[in-house]
């Protein structure tokens, strides 16, 4: 990855994409605020990892000061998505977005990395996606090392791109979709909703995935977890790939379109936030399919938010769970769809957990979808810093509403030796309405 | 840059802390002020003063410009390295080595953050003054060279009032202590509060020791709503006169509260002419008297509205409306630029009333907030730096309001420093005898002018 590609080469590809980013950069008022929350920043402390110095850079690029180079490249990769900088922003910037676009822009002159160009083009392939991870799954008691106790694993064959230290939880060996009938019926139900179980919920965490459905069925919910439904596209969308986004939020709309339900639900903060938000932006050039998107966001919600706002769970079942829980905050709830009291009051609802707040409860864990996968060094240590926010809690579990920081949190305590469970918040009310049936 | 220069800085630093790849230089080719960038040719991280010592050194002697940098934060140009050269890049020399408490003094490192030192003082009870908006980022020594102030300005001063010594590295590389722990110290020409506020053009803070005080232990806000500017003016001279010092006491135009009640819907009047925010600090049965005498004042000027917050909750709304006013301002146009031209506080109105002609004269957008206490005003002019013809106006707007703010009696900086931004006037508010003296100690202190030249005082 040598060769040049000037901004000339680029602006001859894509002069809409080009024209968008430079307005939108010159709103960046350089005032360094963002600096403060950025975790990446903290950990480099150099200017081309906090938002202000990527937006530069591309102004750079754009003014055909530097060329879109290598460098270029690992300083846009440099973003685990936090959004903290949008969030601070005083001149509303939407810098992780633009960092997106930043890829984009490298993924249009140069190509995508060989390796997940990979495992997009896998990604695409709904049938074949489903048999891969279906036969990781078969496989999985093959390729890692099960450690004790936990819901978590170490990778013994180095998986594409992923570091062999790190602690993941293996594949399920019958993915959650497979384990129930398409429709979960209730007598007279109150409401129908869709379930969409995103990947780690349905290859990996199988166990978040048959709590949601525990708690669905506690209140008389029917479920249909349609068949058809492939990943949301958000780690594709990450990496720059907007054509592959499109072509897999495509298809969820229309799979989620057509079948019949009152609302849509998702366990999962990114995949919530994909529906709700993105997928109406990604067609800005096709009426019909933004409207189709949009008619589907407005009926799309978070589980807990789900519960709380529209369900309003029944709380007379709830039997008791002791423990002291802490909550962690993806970034994809706290600022992207922006739920952060819903789970809290989930929590709280359970009679006996002592809900413990840490110190900065949606200070981002270092996940960031395959950032962790690509840079581990860097996604351990800011996860450490959680993990010492964690500590200071006295907590025995701390929940979280996101499967990929379930998995990294969890990698962080064993990591650092500790010994905490991470659950979804889901989990632990599914423990007490089994508490309370018993 | 030479390959042996390189390589000398390498063998100082280690080659993780010197970046030339040209997206790294890139970075480090501007600062908050905007319009000015411009490539360094090196950017270095030393981890200590005696590292910094040697590259001063190397750069002195080959006659490289070195600029001194932070966070990157100020608005003045200050960081620019508008000749090239080398950046060198503070923030590595990042600890917090004593807190005094027998002698209420801290020692720190110039690449620690404002606020960090602030959370390590709070534990006993203190805090270090110094506020700028970006005390979240803004590095000690950036807001020691900058003389920063903040919101809390008129009662608690500036950096100058806080750095009782500092540990400077020459221009040639050699090392020297300034000041120190003690209160009182006559002990010959005042090199600190030289030191402090020279923009990084006489030398490089690598150690620092401040005053700490005992934090307030109550506070009070309220909020004025002033159909007529005079009137909010009499008010501010009103409190002084009645003897009392706010920690705080803000002002906003009409251009700005209409721009923040667009923006945040806090309930502003858009006829409004200024609103004012107050705060007192200090003894709680004090704040509560002081509070009361406040509200007096306010009422006896006609303020045409007064809210005083009961609780903390109430306080931070009554301060959200000031905390809009950049975001909301900045948000407006593309480019965003935050002056600190200060006039007496008696001139306070007259300088407002001038400032919002001089914008509808040359067709500019400009909002003004500001310290009314302490008459450091922030006119805030929002534009298109991509737009010449506009650019033009904003520069003659510009011009027009620092001989203004100096023919009020005023400066040309109340807190953020002089810098490239602001120098064109400078020979207008010091003559030519004090510019003179000015260069005659840059010129003793770095003959080869090796240190942010160009900036503050022009060219030598
Ligand atoms: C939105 C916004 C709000 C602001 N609000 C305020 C405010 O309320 N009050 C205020 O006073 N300022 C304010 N500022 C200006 C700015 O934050 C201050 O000037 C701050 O002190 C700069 O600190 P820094 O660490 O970023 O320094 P930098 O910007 O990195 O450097 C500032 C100057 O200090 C020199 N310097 C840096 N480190 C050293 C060192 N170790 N030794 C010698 N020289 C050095 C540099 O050469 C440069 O000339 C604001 C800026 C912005 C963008
Ligand atoms: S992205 Fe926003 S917060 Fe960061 S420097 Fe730009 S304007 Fe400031
Ligand atoms: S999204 Fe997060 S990691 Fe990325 S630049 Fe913003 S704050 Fe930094
Ligand atoms: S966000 Fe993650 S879990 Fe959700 S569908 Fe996408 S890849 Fe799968």
């Amino acid at each position: 990855m040598t060769e040049k590609i000037t901004a000339q080469d680029i602006r001859s590809q894509d002069q809409a994409l080009l024209k968008d980013i430079e307005d939108a950069l010159a709103n960046c008022m350089k005032c360094g605020n963002c600096m403060e929350v950025c975790p990446l920043y903290k950990e480099i402390g150099r200017e081309n990892a906090v938002a202000r110095g990527k937006l530069s850079l591309m102004e750079g690029v754009l003014k055909g000061v530097i060329p879109l180079s290598a460098n270029f490249d690992t300083a846009m990769a440099k973003c685990v998505s936090c959004k903290a900088c949008a969030a601070k922003c005083p001149c509303g910037v939407p810098a992780d977005d633009l960092i997106l676009r930043g890829r984009q822009a490298i993924v249009k002159a140069r190509g995508l990395h060989p390796i997940k160009q990979k495992v997009f083009a896998l990604l695409k392939n709904r049938p074949l996606f489903d048999f891969s991870l279906r036969m990781a799954g078969l496989f999985g008691p093959l390729s890692f090392k099960k450690l004790p106790g936990k819901m978590a694993a170490i990778a013994r064959f180095p998986m594409p791109g992923m570091d062999k230290r790190r602690i993941t939880a293996p594949f399920a060996s019958t993915p959650l979709r497979s384990q129930h009938p398409e429709t979960i019926k209730v007598d007279k139900p109150r409401l129908k909703v869709l379930f969409f179980t995103g990947c780690t919920i349905n290859y990996i965490y199988t166990d978040i995935g048959n709590s949601v459905l525990n708690v669905l069925k506690a209140n008389n919910i029917e479920v249909t977890l349609p068949s058809l439904q492939h990943c949301c596209g958000t780690p594709v969308y990450m990496s720059g790939d907007i054509d592959s986004a499109r072509v897999l939020a495509k298809h969820n709309i229309d799979i989620f379109s057509e079948t019949p339900c009152d609302y849509v639900v998702a366990a999962c903060g990114s995949c919530a936030e994909a529906f709700k938000i993105e997928y109406p932006h990604l067609f800005a050039d096709d009426a019909l399919m933004t409207e189709k998107a949009k008619k589907l966001a407005a009926k799309t919600y978070e589980i807990s938010e789900f519960l709380v706002d529209i369900a309003k769970f029944d709380r007379s079942k709830l039997g008791k769970v002791a423990a002291t829980v802490t909550m962690h905050d993806p970034c994809h709830m706290a600022r992207g769809i922006k739920v952060t009291k819903q789970p809290r009051e989930i929590l709280q609802a359970i009679p006996g957990v002592t809900f413990a707040e840490m110190k900065e409860p949606a200070r981002c864990c270092g996940a960031g979808g395959s950032f962790s996968l690509a840079n581990y060094e860097l996604s351990r240590k800011i996860n450490d810093r959680k993990v010492a926010d964690i500590a200071s809690t006295k907590a025995d579990i701390v929940a979280t509403s996101c499967g990929s920081c379930r998995m990294h949190i969890t990698d962080g305590l064993i990591q650092n030796g500790m010994t905490q469970d991470s659950l979804h918040v889901i989990q632990l009310l599914d423990q007490s309405y089994q508490a309370g049936a018993k | 840059m030479e390959k042996k220069l390189l390589d000398s800085l390498t063998a100082i630093v280690g080659k993780e802390n010197v970046l030339t790849t040209q997206e790294d230089l890139y970075s480090y080719s501007y600062d908050a002020t905007p319009g000015h960038a411009h490539m360094p040719d090196v950017v270095v991280m030393p981890a200590n003063a005696e590292e910094t010592g040697k590259i001063l050194a190397l750069a002195n002697e080959n006659r490289i410009p070195v600029y001194t940098r932070g966070s990157g934060t100020n608005l003045s140009a200050g960081c620019v390295p508008t000749k090239g050269g080398i950046v060198l890049l503070m923030t590595r020399l990042n600890k917090i080595i004593e807190i005094d408490l027998e002698n209420l003094v801290a020692v720190a490192e110039p690449g620690v953050i404002v606020a960090d030192l602030n959370k390590a003082v709070a534990a006993h009870g203190l805090i270090y003054p110094p506020d700028p908006g970006t005390v979240n980022t803004a590095t000690l020594g950036g807001t020691i060279a900058e003389n920063a102030g903040g919101l809390r300005g008129l009662k608690y001063g500036v950096s100058k009032h806080y750095v009782m010594g500092l540990d400077i590295v020459l221009a040639s590389g050699d090392t020297m202590t300034t000041g120190g722990k003690n209160v009182k110290d006559v002990s010959g020409y005042d090199m600190t509060k030289l030191f402090t506020g020279a923009e990084g053009t006489l030398g490089v803070i690598t150690k620092a020791t401040v005053k700490l005080v005992p934090a307030p232990e109550a506070k009070k806000s309220m909020m004025a709503i002033f159909k007529d500017l005079d009137n909010a003016g009499k008010a501010v001279s009103g409190i002084i006169a009645a003897k009392i010092i706010p920690a705080t006491l803000e002002i906003m135009d009409n251009a700005t509260i209409r721009t923040v009640e667009d923006y945040a819907h806090v309930g502003l009047p858009l006829d409004a002419e200024a609103v004012l925010l107050i705060e007192v600090d200090g003894n709680p049965t004090v704040v509560e008297k002081e509070a009361a005498k406040v509200m007096e004042v306010l009422t006896a000027n006609h303020a045409d509205s007064v809210q005083i917050a009961k609780d903390d909750n109430e306080r931070d709304k009554l301060w959200a409306a000031r905390r809009a006013a950049l975001p909301a301002l900045a948000k407006l146009r593309p480019t965003t630029y935050v002056e600190d031209a200060t006039v007496p506080r008696n001139q306070v109105p007259a300088f407002l009333r001038a400032v919002s002609q001089l914008a509808v004269k040359h067709q500019v957008t400009i909002g003004t907030f500001g310290h009314a206490g302490d008459g450091n005003m922030h006119p805030t002019i929002v534009c298109d730096i991509r737009d010449s013809k506009e650019m033009e106006r904003v520069q003659k707007a510009m011009d027009e309001m620092f001989r203004t703010a100096i023919e009020l009696g005023g400066t040309l900086s109340g807190e953020h420093g002089i810098g490239l931004g602001k120098l064109p006037w400078m020979q207008a508010q010091h003559g030519p005898v004090a510019m003179n003296a000015m260069k005659s100690i840059k010129r003793a202190l770095d003959p080869n002018l090796i240190l942010n030249p160009g900036k503050l005082i022009g060219e030598c």
